[in-house]
């Protein structure tokens, strides 16, 4: 990654040295958010990274709570307004596109699909790097061995995630038992918590959030049970529970593709970062976990950092049984529907 | 067993701040006056509640702060709908986005902030009855509170001249006109009453389930209450009921997977829905038949002083 960073800046020098197309001030910038910038989840890491750019000179501006199914009037109008227009939901991926064939001298970049245009491009994190890493800690701290998981919407991409952890959780436990619970839904405080609820009834003592609100970081701390958030730093919502958070930082990617735009040198293309370039991450963790458990977790982050490893890519079993041995392509983490073995709930058939 | 008896705690948890919003519901609309304003109602009655707990740490003031502010609210579809005689359908969802709006507005600054939710106190004696004892008596004191509210709305419906007068002016606005009645001043009664009950409906939400700002709190449960209303047939004996029932579905939707039991949650999801239209349907369709009719007569209607039928 380093090295396509440094191609990426001498590239940007000789094309400014002959002339290349530099920009009349810099670049502004919109997002179009699916949810409310005070999420404390997903849609506050994207505002986040607005905010970086902002601090960088660049003018912005965004549009929250806009519908899937209504957004391409919303794109539309970031689009006018707009040099770069970043999309922050998988739905949004068609209207994007659309929009995109509209608007030829804009660009557009769409996170989490995979469809691209001459003048769009699509980006994500390797999220399940962080979640991976994460649960080592979770299994670390469970004294029952079982580790309870809040799904949001069963699509590949959490189903990755779910598989994940309970990867990286048998690192630390090989015997640990992973109980997944969907609550259909990306957002629901209410349901969140009574599925957290329902999970420690039924014996976690680990609940791992892939929901975007930090109820069950909430509901682990009545219980007195330990929580890992997601998306963005759940600790303030209770430090008493909360071991860690798996994070992004959409920073580190909104400056450097809004540079390369404003540089010439952007292509379309699907950016998937990892954990190297900081796009994910952890939070600092619970005082109570071992310092000979972050040593372990460490050294297992040093083996993904250097490229000696990727979670899906040293052999794993499926839940039915079968054994997976040769490194999983991209493709086939990105259709990712069954769960590997560890994983006491049954998958969604849907 | 224990399994059996967390699923029906959980339905009555969840089904709680549906209870309060249906019965603010039936009170309204028994007195003629829809209200689709219930998420925006229950969001504000959500956020105000919040802020005074986070302030005083005082439940009784957190309670009543949020019924007060979603009361003031209501005040507003009460001027739209009666005194300017706008329809009642429009003021009620600009009433939702207004609630929605306002709560994300003022909520900005509090991501972050953490309440104590309020604690079980199980009823002495009462708690100790197998399976009725832990679901019923083992809750936190709004519970309680509104079980007191499912008795005084039936108490003052059916039993007091007040309530004769409200169920009337859903059903008779004119005759009410002629004898003597304000409409006006019923329906407002209605209207602030019942968005009081929306209120605390909300106010459950940070105080209990998620004690916690963020925005869209409520995850639309003011809807699932618009629908609710109907479902209860106007009764808040029968909200009770529905309320629970409702509440099962959510907490069905997580047990069933613990169980293994493969429903699609996209059915579970749309229960509470169909189970309105079917029952609606049905009970309309034997009504009819005996010339009875369920739903307030003037329901929605704009009423015209003087108007001649």
């Amino acid at each position: 990654m380093r090295k396509l960073i440094s191609i990426m800046i001498s590239v940007t020098l000789t094309l400014l040295l002959v002339g290349g197309t530099a920009w009349a001030g810099k670049p502004s910038v919109g997002f179009v958010y699916v949810g409310p910038v005070g999420d404390g989840g997903w849609t506050h890491a994207h505002d986040l990274g607005r905010k970086a750019l902002e601090a960088a000179g660049h003018e912005t501006s965004y549009v929250e709570s806009v519908p899937e199914g209504d957004s391409e009037r919303v794109i539309r109008k970031m689009a006018r307004k707009h040099d770069i227009v970043f999309t922050t939901s998988f739905g949004y991926m068609d209207p994007t596109l659309k929009v995109a064939k509209q608007y030829p001298d804009k660009t557009f970049l769409h996170c989490s699909g995979f469809k691209q245009g001459k003048n769009m491009g699509n980006y994500f994190g390797r999220m399940y790097q962080a979640k991976y890493l994460a649960a080592m800690i979770g299994a670390g701290m469970s004294k029952k061995g079982r580790i309870g998981i809040v799904g949001s919407q069963p699509i590949p991409e959490i189903i990755r995630h779910i598989n994940a952890i309970t990867l990286g959780a048998q690192q630390v436990n090989p015997n640990i038992e992973v109980e997944v619970l969907w609550i259909n839904s990306w957002f629901d405080p209410a349901k969140e918590s009574d599925a957290a609820q329902a999970l420690i009834d039924n014996g976690a003592d680990v609940i791992v959030t892939m929901a975007d609100s930090a109820a069950t970081v909430q509901t682990s701390k009545k219980n007195g049970v330990y929580a890992i958030g997601n998306d963005t730093d759940m600790a303030i919502y209770g430090k008493e529970a909360h071991l860690t958070a798996a994070i992004w930082n959409w920073d580190v990617y909104y400056l450097a593709a809004v540079k390369a735009v404003e540089n010439g040198t952007w292509k379309p293309g699907s950016d998937w970062w990892g954990l190297d370039s900081g796009i994910v991450g952890l939070t600092s963790f619970h005082p109570d976990v071992p310092q000979a458990l972050i040593v372990q977790m460490n050294r297992e982050k040093g083996r993904i950092l250097s490229g000696a490893t990727d979670v899906f890519d040293h052999g794993f079993t499926k839940q039915d049984g079968t054994r997976v041995t040769k490194a999983l392509s991209d493709g086939e983490m990105l259709g990712m529907s069954y769960y590997v073995k560890g994983i006491i709930s049954k998958a969604p058939s849907s | 067993m224990e399994f059996f008896i967390q699923i029906l705690i959980a339905a009555v948890v969840m089904g709680t701040p549906l209870l309060f919003a249906t019965l603010g519901g039936v009170i309204s609309e028994r007195a003629g006056v829809i209200n689709l304003g219930m998420e925006g109602l229950m969001l504000v009655g959500a956020l105000v509640a919040f802020v005074v707990m986070l302030n005083t740490e005082n439940y009784f003031y957190a309670v009543a702060a949020a019924a007060l502010a979603s009361g003031l609210v209501s005040i507003i579809h009460g001027v739209v709908c009666l005194m300017l005689r706008a329809s009642q359908i429009a003021s009620g969802l600009a009433l939702t986005f207004f609630g929605t709006g306002l709560s994300g507005l003022f909520g900005d600054k509090l991501m972050g902030e953490t309440v104590e939710p309020l604690s079980r106190i199980p009823i002495p004696g009462l708690h100790a009855i197998p399976v009725l004892g832990p679901v019923l008596f083992n809750h936190d004191v709004l519970v309680y509170f509104s079980y007191v509210c499912v008795g005084l709305s039936w108490w003052l419906l059916y039993k007091t001249r007040l309530g004769l007068n409200i169920r009337s002016m859903g059903e008779a606005p004119e005759v009410c006109d002629s004898l003597g009645l304000s409409v006006m001043a019923y329906r407002f009664f209605a209207v602030i009453a019942g968005g009081m009950l929306i209120g605390i409906g909300g106010a459950y939400f940070p105080l209990a389930l998620t004690p916690f700002w963020v925005d869209g709190i409520t995850g639309g449960r003011g809807w699932i209450a618009v629908a609710l209303v109907i479902f209860a047939f106007w009764d808040p004996v029968k909200a009770l009921g529905g309320a629970y029932l409702f509440g099962l579905a959510l907490a069905l939707e997580l047990r069933l997977q613990i169980l293994g039991i493969d429903i699609s949650p996209y059915f579970l999801k749309m229960l509470p829905f169909v189970l309105t239209i079917l029952v609606l349907t049905l009970v309309t369709i034997r009504n009819n038949r005996r010339g009875i009719q369920v739903m307030p007569a003037a329901l929605g209607k704009v009423f015209f002083r003087g108007e001649k039928h």
